[in-house]
């Protein structure tokens, strides 16, 4: 009997295990579509981060005119742009959405792959900052200057290392063309990243929201989850053109509609959305190292849980009380979210550092409250 | 095959680590099926209380403060506002009539070309004439030197002042901003520009304005460099429309709205035809993925256990 050539083939059958007959469990949710779409947001920044790139000057006096002149003159310039920059936004959504359902349902205990995820996840989050320096608008500006400030809180080396990463004495010409370089880079290294992350799940096989071994009860992945996906496509893709055609800068801020002024600092400054909770927990300690650290510690700690999970099973799925917290956690988050945005006054710092403690709070008490309601039902 | 499928798959779900726990017991904490009335009664007043909480932070968070001193800016009606609606390219054309009369003796428009004018709001030959009125300093020419010539197609609305120095020289050093993307580049929009144009009026009691500045409430800070612009009949439109000061805001508003956004109308047209396709395509895409699940989401696991 011959092989099918998808089997036999060197290259084909390398696919062939990846998305045609992988093993899949049959009862993994729409929680589950988050990761191909994560590869579908990759794939279309890279696209349309391409053709910007070939229109877009990475110089301080040349950016915000080379912007207006690829939204102007380019032939559909100005919705390659704004893809581009609402691609951003579905990318962190999707990567929240898959980074969510690993820990409610213990995905996390893959260490491999989860270590790599969290990689992908701070690769993505500095590709997006170094994105948002390029059109060098106020807000481009004062972001990089806050931001890159950060490294000057580490003792000793931190005015060197700043100056070093910008290129100066101030954030100019060298650090627009540099972070513009590795915004070029940085996606080639995700899509690797991507690929070292997609070999450890397939080690393990797909986790399940029962979080139990599976395998007495798997599908191959075509063509259940390739017409599951491609649902998922078509729904991401419609949200992400209809929020780009009915209101492109509905998630932008207007101040990055100004060319970078290094004179006048906007009267609040402020990231995108998606870093908003992480700016919130920097902003809430008083000290600058201590809230540089809490905000890399706010990514970094994800990389803790697969360590303090000492339940009995892997999924809340199995503990109410976990689940309240979980939901408490995304509660937390949404909050911080919403504190990023406001200025620095009462109420809203006391609020900042009361959820700050509690966003912290739920990886000390989330693993004991497993425990103990492991013991309560022995 | 299915059976036997299920037979392995209770012996694996027995060896999962629950070390005491009976799995029957475990699911009934999951779910809200057998959940006791009180239990359910305390849910549902959390939820009522994290609703009302959520409520009342955000009713705090937009109201206004007395301590605050520039008004919020008002959302009008805008013509342009549905989802689906075009600019209303009469506007734009009455409102770069008022750049040109008025705006522009202050402030520049420095990506916006006279080309960009043809099929929005004039002809090709209204939009040369319109360029063939300002000068433009060109070269050098055969001789090594800079000449003047009409303006071209091609040029753009040319800058009032020769530098920023010569502008903040000129406005008791403020500086006139660009108007290309004004409204994209303040919060509110096209309505702040209405709101902002129409908004002069004395100070209140107590606050005082410095010489050579205007009160305004919208602005921040309440003092504006610019003085007001618009009264009643300070122009005339082509049109024969009355320009009022309110009708003259609007459409300098719109015109600076379609400056800002020149894909307005091309990309809501554009989102009227992904709604038709998208719709297609889910509905196609949705069909076809329940048919290929169809089997595996009606099938029956039964437990037998052997003799």
């Amino acid at each position: 009997m011959t092989m099918p050539i998808r089997k036999s083939h060197p290259l084909f059958k390398i696919l062939n295990g990846a998305i045609v007959d992988l093993p899949a469990p049959a009862n993994i949710s729409t929680l589950w579509n988050f990761g191909s779409l994560l590869g579908l947001c990759l794939v279309i920044q890279i696209v349309t981060g391409l053709f910007l790139a070939m229109h877009y000057t990475a110089h301080v006096d040349l950016a915000f005119s080379s912007v207006a002149h690829i939204c102007r003159d380019v032939n559909y310039g100005w919705l390659l742009r704004t893809l581009h920059a609402n691609g951003a936004s579905f990318f962190f959504i999707c990567l929240y959405m898959h980074t969510g359902r690993g820990i409610y349902y213990g995905s996390f205990l893959y260490l491999h792959a989860w270590s790599v995820g969290v990689v992908i996840l701070l690769l993505v989050m500095a590709t997006a900052f170094l994105g948002y320096v390029l059109p060098w608008g106020q807000m481009s500006f004062w972001g990089a200057t806050v931001i890159t400030n950060l490294f000057s809180a580490i003792p000793y080396i931190g005015t060197d290392l700043v100056q070093w990463i910008w290129g100066g004495f101030a954030v100019d010409n060298a650090t627009l063309t540099r972070f513009f370089t590795f915004h070029f880079l940085f996606p080639f290294i995700v899509a690797a990243a991507t690929i070292i992350h997609i070999l450890f799940i397939h080690q393990t096989g797909s986790n399940n929201p029962l979080g139990i071994v599976s395998n007495v009860d798997k599908v191959p992945f075509h063509p259940y989850f390739t017409f599951k996906d491609i649902t998922g496509f078509i729904v991401m893709l419609a949200a992400l053109i209809l929020l780009t055609l009915l209101n492109p800068y509905l998630l932008g801020d207007p101040d990055n509609f100004i060319p970078a002024n290094p004179l006048v600092t906007p009267a609040h400054i402020q990231p995108e959305w998606y870093f908003l909770f992480a700016y919130a927990i920097l902003r809430s300690i008083p000290n600058k190292l201590g809230g540089v650290i809490a905000l890399v510690m706010s990514i970094l700690i994800l990389l803790v849980l697969p360590f303090t999970h000492a339940a009995k099973f892997r999924s809340l799925t199995f503990y109410p009380l976990n689940q309240v917290m979980f939901w408490s956690l995304v509660s937390i988050v949404f909050l911080l979210t919403w504190i990023g945005a406001r200025p620095v006054e009462d109420p809203y710092v006391l609020t900042g550092q009361i959820l700050t403690v509690l966003y912290f709070s739920y990886y000390v008490i989330n693993p004991l409250t497993l425990i103990w309601w492991d013991k309560m039902l022995d | 095959m299915a059976l036997a499928a299920t037979g392995i798959a209770r012996a694996n779900l027995l060896k999962a680590r629950v070390s005491g726990i009976a799995l029957q017991n475990s699911s009934k904490f999951s779910t809200l099926r057998n959940m006791a009335a009180a239990r359910k009664a305390v849910l549902g007043a959390i939820g009522i209380l994290g609703g009302s909480a959520a409520g009342l932070t955000y009713a705090l968070n937009q109201s206004v403060k007395a301590s605050e001193l520039e008004l919020h800016t008002t959302k009008f009606p805008w013509s342009h506002d549905g989802i689906f609606s075009s600019l209303d390219h009469a506007s734009i054309r009455r409102g770069y009539e008022v750049y040109k009369n008025v705006c522009a003796a202050c402030h520049s428009m420095k990506y916006i070309a006279f080309r960009n004018l043809i099929g929005v709001s004039h002809t090709e030959s209204e939009a040369k004439a319109e360029a063939e009125a300002i000068q433009v300093k060109d070269g050098p020419n055969d001789d090594g030197e800079m000449f003047e010539r009409p303006g071209k197609l091609s040029d753009y609305f040319p800058n009032p002042y020769t530098n920023d120095e010569a502008a903040r020289a000129a406005n008791n050093g403020a500086l006139p901003p660009d108007l290309s993307y004004i409204t994209s580049a303040r919060h509110g929009g096209e309505n702040y520009i209405f709101s902002l144009l129409t908004g002069y009026c004395d100070p209140p009691a107590g606050v005082s304005v410095r010489e050579g500045l205007y009160y305004n409430p919208y602005f921040t800070g309440g003092a504006i460099g610019m003085a007001q612009a618009l009264y009643n009949e300070v122009m005339e439109y082509s049109d024969g429309t009355p320009a009022t000061a309110s009708q003259m805001a609007k459409d300098v508003a719109v015109f600076l709205k379609w400056a800002a956004e020149p894909e307005h109308d091309q990309r809501k047209k554009m989102a009227l035809k992904a709604i038709m396709m998208f719709s297609l395509l889910f509905g196609l895409s949705y069909y076809v993925k329940r048919h290929k699940w169809s089997v595996l989401k009606s099938r029956k696991i039964a437990y037998k256990p052997s003799q």
